[in-house]
């Protein structure tokens, strides 16, 4: 499905996902992006330096939560711009021995914060809690329609 | 270990090309989660225009951290890698990245800051094609923790 930009109305919600994460998500991300901070899968490392526990990469997140603008743009390729900026980490609990139990539950939902017409874009804006709390923070995609 | 305030400005240049596969952006885009079959279908990228298989809109991240590690492993960035925390990205798309592109990126200490005991460095990595086409621009803000932070 694609959309056209005269039909957004600024304000109006483009949608909203649920993303289950599970720490082998995070070992598939980490070998997919080569990044292997031992934050992000060691839970002994991970307190030793002051967190909770395992934490997910703010770029998993802010990778995984796009999605939903590239699936209701209809072509990823239409995000043009895309920015967050990770204020509180998202942690994921061990949950090995229950693998369809997630370690942790992010919420996602994308609204039309403005429409440019002369340059054919639209920014959708994001907002994405874990346990309440907004985890990504000007989290804003540009995104190009026809 | 304290950061070089001299870093600002620095740049660094373009290191070995980076050569973006089908199976590389299929991988990437399941650790992401996405599923769109523009990922992982040739067929239906190109019936979206594409030239090949599109990269999901963070896929730059490999490119520009390989880009960022040259700061950080500069021994004379005084960056000390287990207290570097990832404050904020963006990426500038200037036209979509697809299997097949052969990329290279170059990157820019922008700004250097003062934070209590550590510091705010925001990098910039350009990342082209080996022909020159401009591809995505890459920001980040990496927050050096200082002792004790």
């Amino acid at each position: 499905m694609s959309r056209t930009l005269s039909e957004l109305e600024v304000g109006q919600e483009i949608g909203a996902a649920t993303l289950a994460i599970t720490r082998t998500d995070l070992v598939r991300y980490a070998g997919a992006s080569g990044d292997f901070n031992p934050i992000h899968w060691n839970q002994d490392f991970a307190q030793s330096v002051g967190l909770p526990g395992v934490i997910a990469h703010g770029m998993f997140t802010m990778g995984a939560v796009i999605q939903l603008v590239s699936d209701w743009a209809g072509d990823p390729a239409a995000v043009v711009d895309y920015q967050a900026r990770f204020t509180k980490p998202v942690i994921v609990a061990d949950t090995t021995s229950a693998p369809t139990e997630p370690g942790a539950v992010v919420e996602v939902r994308g609204v039309v914060g403005a429409v440019d017409e002369q340059a054919r874009t639209a920014r959708i804006d994001l907002t994405v809690t874990f346990d309440g709390q907004k985890v990504l923070v000007k989290a804003q995609a540009v995104v190009r329609l026809p | 270990m304290t950061i070089n305030p001299d870093l600002q400005g620095r740049s660094y240049p373009a290191g070995a090309a980076y050569s973006v596969g089908r199976e590389e952006i299929r991988n990437f885009a399941r650790a992401v989660k996405a599923t769109n079959p523009a990922h992982y279908d040739v067929e239906a990228a190109r019936a979206l225009g594409h030239r090949d298989l599109v990269a999901p809109p963070t896929f730059a991240v490999v490119i520009a951290q390989r880009a960022d590690a040259q700061l950080i492993e500069d021994p004379g960035a005084g960056i000390d890698f287990s207290r570097v925390v990832h404050a904020d990205q963006r990426f500038i798309h200037h036209r979509p990245i697809t299997a097949g592109d052969e990329l290279v990126a170059e990157l820019h200490v922008d700004a250097v800051r003062s934070m209590g005991g550590g510091a705010m460095i925001t990098t910039r990595a350009e990342i082209a094609t080996t022909n020159g086409e401009k591809t995505a621009t890459s920001t980040s803000s990496l927050l050096v923790r200082g002792e004790g932070q």
